[in-house]
């Protein structure tokens, strides 16, 4: 089965992990630079202390506090929806399990930055964290903030487990070749590591897809609970159109919402830097575009409800928060929101030529900027009004948020230009068993193969 | 048992500012200069609000003073992951400023937004920095701060008071805001003791306190509406 012709195919999605490739040395050097813009602004903060940030009273939280949730929001793309498909055995997921899955990881190590960067001391963070020490007290177990320290914490190692768990029949793959080129390189040696002595046996495969099953089980309750924990940092404060019960769920779908908006823009890169046609087809555009409409309509209809009972209930804190967002400071931003959220995405995606490629990565790039407005509007469009009328503030970011806002997106491609080539983006072993399942059906008479077979190990011994 | 509060009355208020000139030099809280303050990091324990009541040329302005309100459940306590506010047995909302990691997450729920950040190190240009308060700690950027109820002015009275074997009188505490103002609007003492002049000015009708709504119990009492 793991013939030339397999092996060909495979070609574009291995050609990055042998050899040097300058358009991905390019893009890993230029959001290498951006990475060197966010870590220069939060130096420069901690350096010189957080009034450096636009942050002020009233409005505590600013772009810390946005981007935290927008990265922690992008991270529901991958794991989510990758163990959803799997426990539903969606066939056509097969090659995006792995690219989501890496989104996962990479926004959730993102956002995980961002209450550092927003202490006022953060060489203390380790304040909040639960060890015996000589201070002699305990962290307080009330505050969402250590919900959420609990909650991200477990998210971030499920992700990292639930990614690396089908990596290893790969990285077995890519050790059997780097080995056969030459066995004492360092991508021999890496390979070699990660592949954790994989030899494809069937108890290893046993072992191997028990792991996954059990994993995608697992993370989904941990993905949900987390943005529902995100959003009560929030939802558990008084302050006006915050402490709302909506919010759980209305972020999860927020988050799974901007999720998909990431996850199409980066497999149609993917798709076209790395030519994946073949495996990042449009068939697969068009099912996660029929997701994509799924969750526009959810996140219209939760975002209606929270604003109609807001406007009928008029509570006086609130509706003043309420008509600043509908036709005052913030009225350009929740337009533009409600128009790249809601009506773009209901324009398009609801038709078959809305599903291609391009047009759902277009609508993606909108969500994405769309779900950012949100929860800046949720951030600085509650502080902005607080309750005793006296106290109305502004806000408007320093170069130095700026900086990290745009530090960090580069700093997610370059993680991902170098996850691509430093591991398979589509999932080989998976992909090869789908082809076997798929040749299984359609000659059902034939002397069936065993799964493992098609893949590592075999391919050493062979 | 003593639970410290205080009733300014509104009607006397003259909004002159006495209150909050004492508290910055009682307290060391720092001038952060016209800069910072028109970027909103002004910081004044004690604030005098002005609201204007009718339209121009029939207007009435109303002055307001706000600090901290030292609620009874102050929303403020249970977000702290780190337990720099909490809730002293005799009723004060304190800060632990050496507690502080700066997540501000108290401000964002403090009801009447009496919470202020240090931005930046405190400045004291020359000779400044010989009149700050010795009993008070001069905190450092990043850190959270509001009004203490002058905290220490409360153990020097009862340290004296323990020293001769006697309870605090009422009356021996005054804030550095009520000692200062001349109109004297603000009173503070024990509202448990029944006797005590704050509690007798927190039974009367004018007695309100702000934001109910929010059921925060303030130990703050407002009197307004007075002849």
């Amino acid at each position: 089965m793991a013939g030339i012709a397999q092996v060909a195919k495979e070609q574009p999605i291995i050609a990055p992990l042998i050899g040097f490739r300058p358009k991905l040395f390019l893009g890993s050097l230029l959001t290498g630079l951006l990475v060197g813009v966010l870590f220069y602004s939060w130096g420069y903060q901690i350096v010189n202390d957080i009034g450096v940030a636009g942050i002020n009273r009233p409005v505590f939280w600013g772009f810390y506090i946005t981007n935290f949730v927008f990265w922690i929001g992008i991270s529901h793309a991958g794991t989510l929806i990758s163990a959803i498909l799997r426990v539903t055995q969606a066939e056509w997921r097969r090659p995006v399990t792995r690219c989501a899955e890496a989104i996962t990881a990479f926004a959730l190590m993102i956002g995980g930055l961002f209450p550092l960067i927003h202490l006022g001391r953060p060489w203390l963070a380790w304040y909040m964290v639960p060890i015996p020490t000589g201070r002699g007290i305990w962290p307080n177990f009330r505050s969402p903030l250590m919900w959420d320290i609990m909650a991200i914490t477990t998210y971030l190692l499920g992700s990292l487990l639930y990614l690396f768990l089908p990596l290893v029949p790969d990285m077995a793959i890519l050790r059997d070749r780097a080995a056969k080129e030459n066995p004492r390189s360092i991508k021999t040696l890496f390979f070699t590591a990660l592949a954790l002595g994989w030899r494809g046996t069937p108890q290893q495969w046993h072992s191997l897809e028990a792991g996954i099953r059990a994993m995608a089980v697992i993370i989904i309750p941990v993905a949900v609970s987390v943005h529902t924990i995100v959003s009560w940092d929030f939802a558990m404060a008084v302050a006006p159109m915050w402490h709302s019960t909506i919010f759980g769920p209305y972020f999860v779908v927020g988050a799974i919402y901007s999720g998909i908006a990431v996850l199409m823009v980066a497999m149609y890169l993917l798709r076209r830097g790395l030519h994946l046609e073949e495996y990042l087809s449009d068939k697969v555009f068009n099912n996660l575009g029929l997701l994509f409409v799924a969750f526009a309509l959810m996140w219209g209809y939760f975002t209606f409800a929270e604003h109609l009972t807001v406007w009928y209930g008029h509570e006086h804190a609130e509706i003043n928060v309420f008509n600043e967002r509908i036709s005052g400071d913030f009225s350009v931003f929740f337009w533009t929101m409600i128009v790249v959220n809601t009506i773009i995405p209901l324009a398009i995606l609801p038709f078959p030529w809305g599903r291609k490629p391009l047009a759902t990565a277009v609508v993606g790039i909108g969500v994405m900027l769309g779900m950012w407005i949100e929860r800046y509007l949720i951030v600085v469009g509650t502080l902005s009004f607080p309750r005793l009328d006296f106290n109305v503030g502004t806000y408007s970011a320093s170069w130095v948020e700026m900086g990290i806002l745009i530090g960090s997106i580069g700093l997610f491609g370059f993680l991902y230009f170098t996850f691509v080539q430093i591991a398979p983006i589509v999932s080989l072993w998976e992909v090869r068993e789908g082809e076997h399942i798929q040749h299984r059906r359609t000659q059902p008479t034939s002397q069936s193969m065993p799964v493992q077979a098609v893949s590592a190990g075999e391919e050493a011994r062979a | 048992m003593t639970r410290w509060g205080m009733a300014i009355d509104t009607d006397r208020c003259t909004g002159c500012g006495a209150c909050v000139v004492a508290c910055h030099a009682e307290n060391n809280i720092q001038t952060v200069g016209e800069e910072e303050a028109a970027r909103g990091r002004a910081m004044h324990w004690m604030r005098i609000e002005r609201y204007y009541d009718g339209v121009f040329p029939d207007v009435k302005v109303r002055f307001q003073p706000v600090l901290c309100q030292h609620c009874e459940r102050a929303p403020c306590e249970p977000v702290c992951p780190v337990y720099a506010t909490y809730r002293t047995p005799d009723g004060l909302n304190a800060m632990v400023y050496s507690r502080c990691i700066g997540t501000r997450y108290c401000a964002n729920n403090c009801p009447y937004t009496v919470r202020y950040f240090n931005w930046f190190d405190g400045q004291w240009p020359e000779p400044l920095e010989r009149q700050l308060n010795p009993d008070v700690s001069v905190r450092p950027a990043g850190v959270m701060e509001k009004c203490t109820f002058c905290v220490q002015r409360i153990q020097d009275a009862e340290d004296v008071a323990g020293d001769e074997d006697r309870e605090v009188r009422d009356g021996e505490i005054r804030t550095a805001c009520s000692q200062s103002c001349s109109a004297r609007a603000i009173v503070f003492g024990d509202l448990e003791d029944p006797e005590s002049q704050v509690a007798q000015l927190a039974r009367l009708d004018r007695a309100t306190h702000l934001l109910e709504e929010v059921s925060a119990e303030p130990s703050v009492i407002y009197l307004r509406g007075g002849a």
